[in-house]
């Protein structure tokens, strides 16, 4: 019964969150990896990309909402998504054609690219809070809980409740959903190969015929419908801030260097290890080692290893391993 | 069919190519060789839209392509290799063949999704063809080896293989043969020649092997220093005095003066 206790805890409050926030992270780093190995870039940009695909997807969901539009016991953010993305990737478009793209035809070194994007990003942070402002927005409509806590108590009998919520269920859905397309897009599709291609050798990709401009477009139509998820789906978990997107850009790119940056597949492992490290150094294991420890073994403490406030450090603590150790990352990525 | 007008290239100050002129001939295989830097791969990035002219023109069967970039000349049928072979790495050799030819229905999403059949049929296709491609250049063994472990030789003959997929009208080698034994380089040679008779490709071709130039090209074109010194049949070639001292050297000179 304590083992079991345990586990349902150790499920509450590292594996769940831990697995909604991993596939936020996945989508994140999917988008990171892509603009990396096709563009060639380090897109610093992209956490206000997601901040932005996120303002977008949230003012057409008030418009919905005030017309009496609602899934049901879904968010209406979902409904109001492609819109987001439609309007995200329209913008993404416009920048590469008024930034990018001149770096581009000038062969400039990467490091000039990401540099502009330093530019975007300040850019895009200020658009953002200009149009929606700077505070906590909570758009997340319908059913709260997937599991309630006290529901799984009377159901199991247990003294420990897991509580799923309905956003963290969507998030892993949708997620999954997402990479099921990109995967089959690029391994099954001329386009998706041809980008594949384009990623590794540019030269011959052009030599065979294919349309540089058509890639680099289509790229960024992926680009942005992987960060407008991605940050629709945290803004969903947890609430909406200008700010917060900023600051998971360190996690992001943790989890595209991690996996190997360029790698797609890298990018989602990535996303849950960084994920898995961040929740369960921050999580106070006083209450799981309550139920399996001795009573003369058991921590005097929380057991926590680092407080939440300093979640950060975790990121940036496994990114500096990596590069040392192994720059090419999990899955050998072009190394860094 | 080809010509190239008064072509320069500088990197800097430095000029790779300066003020050349030649043309190729429809149905030629026409040979390019010069001297270590004489700027012959500068010349053939030029043309296929690698590199932008400093000045100059380029024209194919009348028309201007100067500075078109890779992908457009490609549909015109401009195709050319690398001096240092390129590939997919992480595909196999015969996926590397398959993805050349670019202009297909399953470009669009929509195809993909609606158009199911017609594109499995295509793909179906453009296997065999990869197939019959590495038949041809006697490499079937390694259809589904990784191209990056393959070596060398091989990557050149994929290279080779790669303006075999469509129906070019010119391709540009760049020393396909360099780096290859004997046998491959009479493959390549045999290849060469079938794909000119049978399915009229016009070539030029960058070699340093005066055996190879010699039993293949008609006409031959020197360059040097960024410039065309001299063109005509590989015997005249070879009995040059200007190519023979900018190029050829003196071993050849009492060699060609023995026979
Ligand atoms: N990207 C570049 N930047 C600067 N200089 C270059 C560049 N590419 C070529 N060059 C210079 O231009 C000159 C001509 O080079 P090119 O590669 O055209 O010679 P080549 O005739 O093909 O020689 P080889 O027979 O050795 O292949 C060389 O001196 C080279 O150093
Ligand atoms: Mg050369």
């Amino acid at each position: 019964m304590d083992l079991l206790n345990a586990l349902v805890a150790f499920a509450n409050f590292v594996f769940v969150p831990a697995v909604a926030y991993g596939a936020q992270l996945a989508l994140g780093a999917l988008g990171v990896t892509l603009i990396y190995g096709i563009l060639r870039f380090s897109n610093f940009a992209h956490g206000d990309t997601m901040a932005f695909g996120a303002m977008c997807t949230i003012l057409v969901t008030w418009g919905l909402q005030s017309w009496g539009i609602s899934a049901g016991p879904l968010p209406t953010a979902l409904l109001a998504l492609p819109v987001g993305i439609a309007v995200t990737a329209l913008f993404l478009m416009a920048t590469d054609r008024a930034v990018y793209r001149f770096y581009r035809k000038t062969r400039a070194a990467p490091v000039i690219l990401t540099m502009a994007s330093l530019g975007v990003m300040f850019v895009m942070n200020g658009i953002v809070r200009f149009i929606i402002g700077v505070e906590d927005i909570n758009f997340a409509d319908g059913a709260r809980f997937l599991i309630g806590a006290r529901e799984f108590r009377e159901a199991t009998g247990l003294d420990e409740g897991l509580a799923i919520r309905s956003t963290q269920a969507i998030t892993v859905v949708v997620a999954a959903v997402a990479m099921a397309l990109l995967f089959w897009f690029l391994n099954r599709t001329r386009t998706g190969k041809s980008m594949r291609a384009f990623a590794d050798n540019e030269d011959l990709a052009l030599l065979s015929g294919i349309n540089p401009g058509r890639v680099v477009m289509v790229t960024w139509l992926i680009v942005a419908a992987l960060a407008t998820t991605a940050g629709v789906l945290y803004g969903l978990d947890k609430s909406f801030k200008a700010f917060t997107y900023f600051q998971l850009l360190l996690p992001i790119f943790a989890s595209a260097v991690v996996g190997g940056l360029g790698s797609p597949i890298g990018a989602v492992a990535g996303g849950f290890v960084i994920a898995f490290s961040e929740v369960g150094v921050t999580y106070a294991w006083k209450k799981v080692a309550g139920y399996v420890m001795p009573e003369n073994l058991q921590p005097d403490g929380l057991a926590q290893l680092l407080s939440t406030d300093y979640k950060i450090a975790v990121s940036f603590a496994i990114l500096v391993l990596v590069l040392l150790f192994r720059p090419t990352g999990l899955f050998r990525g072009k190394s860094v | 069919m080809l010509t190239v007008e008064n072509l320069h290239r500088y990197f800097g100050s430095f000029r790779a190519v300066n003020g050349a002129s030649l043309t190729i001939e429809k149905g030629s295989i026409t040979g390019l060789i010069g001297p270590n830097g004489a700027g012959k791969s500068t010349l053939f990035n030029v043309i296929a839209g690698r590199l932008a002219p400093t000045s100059g023109r380029v024209t194919m069967d009348g028309q201007d392509i100067t500075g078109l970039p890779p992908h457009e000349l490609f549909h015109r049928g401009l195709l050319r290799t690398f001096q240092i072979a390129h590939e997919f790495g992480s595909m196999t050799v015969r996926e590397n063949l398959m993805m050349v030819p670019a202009r297909q229905a399953g470009e669009s999403l929509v195809n993909t999704w609606f158009r199911r059949g017609a594109i499995r049929a295509e793909e179906r296709a453009l296997r065999e063809k990869a197939d019959e491609v590495l038949d041809f250049l006697t490499i079937s063994h390694i259809a589904d080896e990784k191209a990056s472990n393959i070596s060398g030789g091989q990557k050149k003959l994929v290279e080779l293989g790669r303006t075999m997929m469509v129906d070019a009208k010119i391709v540009f080698l760049d020393e396909v043969g360099a780096g290859v034994n004997r046998t491959l380089l009479n493959t390549i040679g045999d290849a060469i020649t079938r794909l000119n008779r049978e399915r009229g490709y016009t070539f030029c071709v960058i070699e340093h092997d005066m055996d190879f130039i010699g039993r293949l090209c008609d006409p031959v074109i020197v360059m040097a220093a960024g410039e065309v010194l001299a063109h005509g049949s590989a015997d005249q070639i070879m009995q040059n005095e200007a190519v023979i001292e900018a190029y050829l050297g003196t071993g050849l000179k009492n060699k060609v003066a023995h026979v």
